[in-house]
């Protein structure tokens, strides 16, 4: 039992509970002792350490940004002037709210906020479709589309709908670079005659990815009235971001150990079993770091396409906030930036611990 | 098994002449490896006929050519002059009457001992049943001594073990002609020794010309009916030839204790100090 634990809480990455584990079961205690503190009392303090610095220098951006209004209006004003702009600063006035860099503690109410406004809107919704369940019924039957709730989303739809959107934009990815890469791998005339093309769109900025998209797809969707803002995002994130998993696929094909192919051709095997028996395992772990690479990327530009184009997840969310510039929508920027990284965490570590399920070698990480 | 253990030592070939009194046939064969420097000359003029049912074994300097003639063999390697005729037809590239063991055993990881047997039988009994491929994967695995790990991973076997299943996958694909190069190079004393027995039982059974190179003159002795000594490169030949008349099937022990073991020997290491 206590072993499993272990075991399994190493493979999916979270290893430093393991002398925790050990401890309670009265093995080695003094060992144990120190992995704990290297392992968990350390990051704890370094978490601890960060918050202090953020406080302490969020406090002095405050007091920065305090002075300055108040000196602005000693000069411009008077002296009345200044001392009521101070008072109204001082008692968190609604008029004279000091737009900067947010404290842990605010940006840690603005998220409870974030969840208070989530659960509003779910029940809001969920009474929606309630009151409509029978006319959709309806609608339904007489082959109309439902009614759908069309109100704000909350904090938490726009986590839902970037994550949508970055897995569109990575099976397209996925679907794109793959079968291309091996391609370009088992041949090394088209890899030489388009290898000019992967150098020269490899690096190309996501923005004008995005605007490249939406020249064809606004073209494309003439007529039809789709989500073409969604289209427009997850196919920008995928050509974003499918190089790394071209380029590794490509190497990863094109690079077989000869021993394999040797076998490959001793044995008579057919181009389909060459590519299914033997390239496409052997290539597997170069495949997956590719893919690894491509959903980091994939949700790292997510962000700044939304962000562009205007189209609903995180990144527009932030934008919004941004645009509404209240001290309070720059916590909230705080807690978007901090759901995006813990996201982007999760999603490596998913990757990762499927790479170990699906390869042969434990040693790639 | 089968019923394919009579094999006519003369076949009407396609002239309708008993030409092809020997399984392997390589004349004037001769191989340029192009360099920055100019040809490397490897192999030049070189003249070998192996009979049916023949073991043979290759031995000579390295970088002489053996391993160059053995991929030339099994057609992996293109051929620059001359021709090397397998079971009377001409060899153009691979093919599965040809079975190679490779020095590392290049197994495929990923896949079971069975599975990588398998693979290759799967392509030259294409046509059986599927009881009848697995009870020839399972009888050779079996011959060779993996009955209890063949389910086992590749990389998870040790290197004897390895190549326990290169030689079950070669035997397996019945080829005409088995090429090994330098099968048991990696191995440690007792596992080779182990090796050289369980291929001689294999062997002894199937009786499939057999080339080996290999750099083991006792092994070379133990296991061949004759010893081909190739000259030092570059324009390696054929040097000499040691017949070598032990009985089959062999003991390891009859042939160390052997009067003619040592004349064999000296022989072969003089060639080889020359
Ligand atoms: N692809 C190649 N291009 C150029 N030269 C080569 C190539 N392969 C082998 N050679 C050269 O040809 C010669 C014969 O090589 P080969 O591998 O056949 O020797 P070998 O007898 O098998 O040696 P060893 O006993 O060490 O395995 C060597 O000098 C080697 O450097
Ligand atoms: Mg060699």
């Amino acid at each position: 039992m206590k072993d499993k634990s272990i075991h399994i809480l190493n493979f999916v990455g979270l290893g430093f509970f393991e002398p925790a584990i050990r401890l309670a079961a009265g093995e080695e205690v003094k060992k144990n002792l120190i992995a704990l503190f290297r392992k968990v009392l350390l990051p704890v303090l370094s978490v601890g350490l960060f918050l202090l610095l953020w406080h302490s220098g969020a406090m002095v951006l405050y007091t920065i940004e305090k002075d300055a209004r108040i000196e602005k209006a000693l000069t411009e004003r008077g002296q009345e002037a200044a001392d009521l702009e101070r008072a109204c600063i001082e008692s968190n006035g609604k008029d004279c709210k000091i737009s900067t860099l947010p404290t842990p503690s605010q940006v840690w109410s603005a998220y409870q906020s974030l969840l208070a406004d989530h659960s509003i809107i779910s029940g809001k919704k969920a009474a929606f479709l309630e009151k409509v369940s029978a006319t959709n019924e309806k609608r339904i039957a007489d082959g109309l589309d439902p009614i759908t709730y069309t109100g704000r989303p909350s904090f938490v739809d726009q986590i839902w709908t970037s994550l949508k959107t970055v897995f569109a934009g990575f099976l397209l990815a996925l679907f794109i670079a793959v079968p291309i890469g091996i391609m370009l791998g088992l041949s090394d005339t088209l890899r030489s005659s388009v290898n000019w093309l992967i150098q020269i769109f490899k690096p190309v900025s996501p923005v004008v990815w995005l605007l490249l998209v939406t020249m064809i797809v606004v073209t494309v969707s003439k007529g039809s009235d789709g989500d073409s803002a969604f289209t427009i995002s997850f196919i920008s994130v995928g050509l974003c971001s499918m190089w790394a998993t071209l380029v590794n696929t490509t190497m990863g094909v094109s690079s077989v150990d000869k021993d394999y192919i040797n076998v490959a051709k001793v044995l008579n095997l057919s181009m389909s079993q060459k590519v299914f028996k033997i390239i496409l395992p052997s290539s597997f772990p170069l495949i997956f770091t590719g893919l690894r690479i491509t959903l980091s990327v994939a949700w790292m530009v997510l962000i700044a396409i939304e962000l562009l184009a205007q189209s609903p997840g995180l990144g527009s969310f932030v934008w919004e906030e941004f645009q509404n510039g209240s001290s309070e929508s720059n916590s909230k920027i705080i807690v978007a930036m901090f759901v995006i990284g813990i996201i982007g965490f999760l999603l490596d570590r998913i990757m990762l611990t499927i790479q170990k399920f699906v390869t042969f070698t434990e040693e790639t990480v | 098994m089968e019923t394919t253990t009579e094999k006519p030592k003369l076949r009407r070939s396609d002239n309708g002449l008993f030409a092809d009194k020997y399984m392997l046939d390589i004349s004037q064969l001769t191989k340029i490896y192009p360099t920055p420097k100019g040809d490397y000359v490897v192999l030049d003029d070189l003249d070998l006929k192996v009979k049916h049912e023949e073991f043979i074994s290759i031995i000579g300097h390295s970088g002489c050519g053996k391993s160059t003639l053995l991929t030339m063999i099994a057609g992996l390697n293109p051929i620059s002059r001359g021709t090397i005729v397998v079971n009377n037809q001409t060899i153009k590239g691979p093919g599965p009457d040809r079975g190679v063991i490779f020095q590392s055993p290049s197994l495929l990881p990923w896949m079971s001992a069975y599975d990588n047997v398998m693979l290759g039988v799967k392509q030259v009994f294409a046509h059986g049943t599927k009881k009848d491929r697995d009870d020839i994967v399972k009888y050779y695995l079996s011959k060779v001594g993996l009955e209890d790990a063949m389910h086992k991973k590749a990389k998870e076997l040790s290197q004897g073990m390895q190549q326990r299943v290169g030689i079950a996958r070669a035997f397996a694909l019945k080829p005409k002609v088995l090429l090994l190069d330098e099968p048991f190079g990696m191995l440690d004393s007792l596992t080779r020794g182990e090796l050289q027995d369980v291929l001689i039982e294999v062997w002894n059974q199937e009786k499939i010309t057999a080339i080996m190179i290999t750099h083991d003159v006792d092994e070379s002795i133990f296991l061949a009916d004759r010893v081909i000594m190739m000259t030092s490169g570059p324009r390696a030949r054929v040097g000499d030839i040691l017949e070598i008349d032990f009985e089959r099937p062999r003991l390891r022990k009859d042939v160390l204790d052997h009067p003619d073991y040592y004349k064999y020997r000296e022989h072969l290491i003089n060639f080889l100090e020359h």
